[in-house]
């Protein structure tokens, strides 16, 4: 009898917590609002295209969050033409379906500045990533390239070491991007605190790999005793590891890059010793601030264009030797889980 | 007469300026630029400007027959993309390249159909393939825009031999070169192509197969393109499709028509291609030797392009012929 007993005082117990608990969830006003402001909502993202490993994984991290909110993702794709991507913008805004929240990855300072007034104009909230330009969006989330330039110039640095003959070599990107003019100066900066180190040649790739591996052989050929170089993206800097490759200087030149801490891109290359360094971009903590300010704005009840916020990514140059496992993100498993679902 | 002392102005042609103007730059290079004539930085000279050259050839041949291939910088990295993908996601490699020299192959043979056949003009039909190609193979059959080799593949292989201290791809070029330049001068079918491209229609008055040698030159280009695609993904170990985006296409042109291959066809040669080729490689290595930032290397370059038609232009008036049937 005392077990039927007991049992029966449990099942009580059980019973009454299960009619309780929800009680307490409806008490907290959070959930709702959440919801009511976030339902339905319309993100989109415009990179410069879907072609590549940045923009695959912030689209699959934002599309996650954003359809786990019951809101809309959606990505354009202009597959590196600013023309494209202007138009992709310019129907964006004007469509029925106007995105409620606008994600832009600027080709550079100005092109996009008029179209994103717009757009606030009408009411959607702006969000640069990765690349700034000179317009006032609701908000920046990407790489402080100045900061960038200066972690990759401190791991060439210290890849030459002090015995080095301190001669450096730049791969830039091109004199429009400001990813690559910021990452200049942030480059800069460092080295003329170091004085005994000297940039040898700051020939430009155009981001196009066939390039980078060209000049990159002129400059070995014509310093063949530099003990870094810096290629300012992992997307071209495939190039400058060819030349390396070579002109056989692998490890005798240290090769520094910077990326989105792609497997592929970035830690296998470091694994098998073409990149020294490589200043990695953490995506899903980027993504993750984008998805942040995205729930922030949306909630805010502030019309478009009211504030301006940066969050910018911390960055690490990661080297060989403090890899981890989970240092790079796989985007052959993000698709993979993409298409099992 | 004029037997010494300046040389005969008149019997310069556009060939000959350009050739002009590379031995100068090379010979002032040469004095100017520490580490110019070493030996490695010629050979890097002539690598850089090898995908091109190839690539240029086979735009040479359908210039010559008065066409113009505007797909082959599409059909070059998409091939290749593709072939990759594919040897990525576990194809034999065999079944694999079976696969894709079938679509190279088809991409051509459809460009000289339309061409040939359908009369349609060279220049939309190619762009039209040229796009499709792009957009087919990026949207449906590759997932990104760079595709690496697999480690140990022969491709990887490929990019690594070197006989003589020099890369692979100056071999192909030559050999290529010297393939091409047999096929002109001392084929039947190379003859007739000068004949179709300085006029069709008496060619075809003859008797000559114009149609079936058109056909056959857009899928000599497309096959050349996969080629230097090849060449391409062996030295960088991967294969970026942003390269259709670039101005290769419009390089490829240049090192064609500036080394004096006219766009109203029947004239030029193997010879044109490479006066061209050494141009532009002498230019880019001296230019980044001395570290001139990419706009004005552009600046530089689209000068001389334009400095060397206009001395063309005046040395070498149009003729009546050229004036009623107009360029491409």
């Amino acid at each position: 009898m005392k077990f039927i007993r007991t049992l029966m005082a449990a099942a009580t117990a059980l019973a009454v917590t299960a009619f309780v608990a929800p009680t307490f969830a409806a008490d907290d006003p959070g959930p709702a609002a959440y919801a009511q402001a976030l339902k339905g909502k319309r993100v989109m993202l415009v990179p410069l295209a879907m072609g590549f490993d940045l923009a695959q994984g912030w689209a699959h991290y934002l599309k996650t969050e954003v359809e786990a909110w019951g809101g809309v993702f959606e990505t354009r794709d202009p597959n590196w033409v600013v023309d494209a991507g202007a138009q992709a913008i310019t129907d964006a805004i004007s469509s029925d379906t106007r995105p409620d929240v606008l994600i832009i990855h600027a080709p550079d300072l100005n092109s996009y500045s008029k179209l994103m007034k717009k757009a606030q104009a009408a009411g959607t909230y702006v969000i640069l990533v990765d690349n700034p330009a000179n317009f006032p969006a609701d908000a920046f989330v990407g790489s402080d390239w100045d900061r960038l330039g200066q972690l990759e110039a401190e791991a060439a640095i210290k890849g030459c070491g002090e015995n080095s003959s301190k001669k450096i070599g730049l791969v830039q990107g091109d004199q429009a991007n400001s990813s690559s003019l910021y990452q200049y100066a942030g480059i800069m900066k460092v080295l003329d605190k170091h004085p005994d180190f000297k940039v040898v040649a700051k020939p430009d790739s155009n981001w196009d790999a066939t390039t980078s591996r060209n000049v990159t052989t002129t400059m070995l050929q014509q310093n063949p005793d530099i003990c870094s170089i810096i290629d300012f993206w992992d997307g071209d800097a495939t190039g400058a590891s060819a030349a390396i490759r070579d002109a056989k200087l692998d490890g005798k030149v240290f090769l520094v890059t910077t990326g989105g801490g792609e497997k592929a891109a970035d830690c296998d290359k470091l694994q098998d010793g073409t990149y020294g360094a490589v200043v990695m971009t953490d995506l899903a903590r980027q993504s993750g601030d984008m998805n942040a300010i995205i729930k922030f704005l949306l909630q805010s009840g502030q019309p478009a264009g009211t504030s301006h916020t940066y969050i910018y990514t911390l960055e690490k140059a990661t080297t060989k030797a403090d890899l981890k496992p989970d240092s790079c993100w796989d985007l052959k498993a993000l698709q993979a889980e993409a298409a099992a679902k | 007469m004029n037997t010494i002392g300046w040389p005969n102005f008149r019997s310069l042609n556009q060939e000959g300026i350009v050739f002009a103007i590379a031995v100068v730059l090379f010979v002032a290079a040469a004095i100017g630029l520490p580490g110019f004539i070493d030996a490695n930085n010629l050979v890097a000279i002539v690598r850089s400007v090898s995908v091109l050259g190839i690539l240029a050839l086979g735009m040479a041949v359908v210039i010559i027959g008065r066409g113009i291939d505007l797909s082959a910088v599409a059909i070059m990295a998409m091939s290749v993309a593709w072939y990759l993908q594919l040897l990525n996601s576990g194809t034999p490699d065999g079944l694999a390249f079976a696969y894709v020299l079938a679509g190279v192959l088809a991409v051509g043979l459809l460009n000289g159909f339309l061409v040939a056949y359908a009369d349609v003009p060279a220049i939309f039909v190619t762009l039209a393939t040229g796009s499709f190609v792009f957009g087919y193979v990026r949207s449906q059959l590759i997932t990104q825009d760079a595709v690496p080799v697999p480690q140990g593949h022969w491709v990887e292989l490929l990019g690594g031999l070197r006989f003589l201290d020099i890369p692979i791809e100056v071999f192909v070029f030559a050999g290529l070169a010297f393939l091409f330049f047999l096929f002109l001068r001392y084929t039947k079918w190379g003859r007739y192509i000068y004949f179709a491209g300085d006029n069709p229609v008496a060619a075809r008055n003859i008797g000559i197969p114009v149609r079936p040698m058109l056909v056959l030159r857009y899928v000599l280009s497309a096959f050349v393109a996969l080629i230097a695609g090849l060449l391409t993904a062996a030295s960088l170990h991967s294969i970026n499709t942003r390269v259709v985006n670039s101005t290769l296409l419009y390089d490829i042109v240049l090192v064609a028509v500036i080394g004096g291959i006219g766009l109203s066809g029947g004239r030029g040669g193997v010879r044109n291609v490479l006066v061209g080729a050494a141009l532009i490689g002498i230019l880019l290595n001296a230019m980044t030797i001395i570290d001139i930032p990419l706009l004005y290397q552009n600046l530089i370059k689209a000068a001389i392009l334009l400095g060397a038609i206009i001395v063309d232009g005046i040395i070498n008036p149009r003729d009546e012929q050229t004036a009623q049937q107009g360029d491409i």
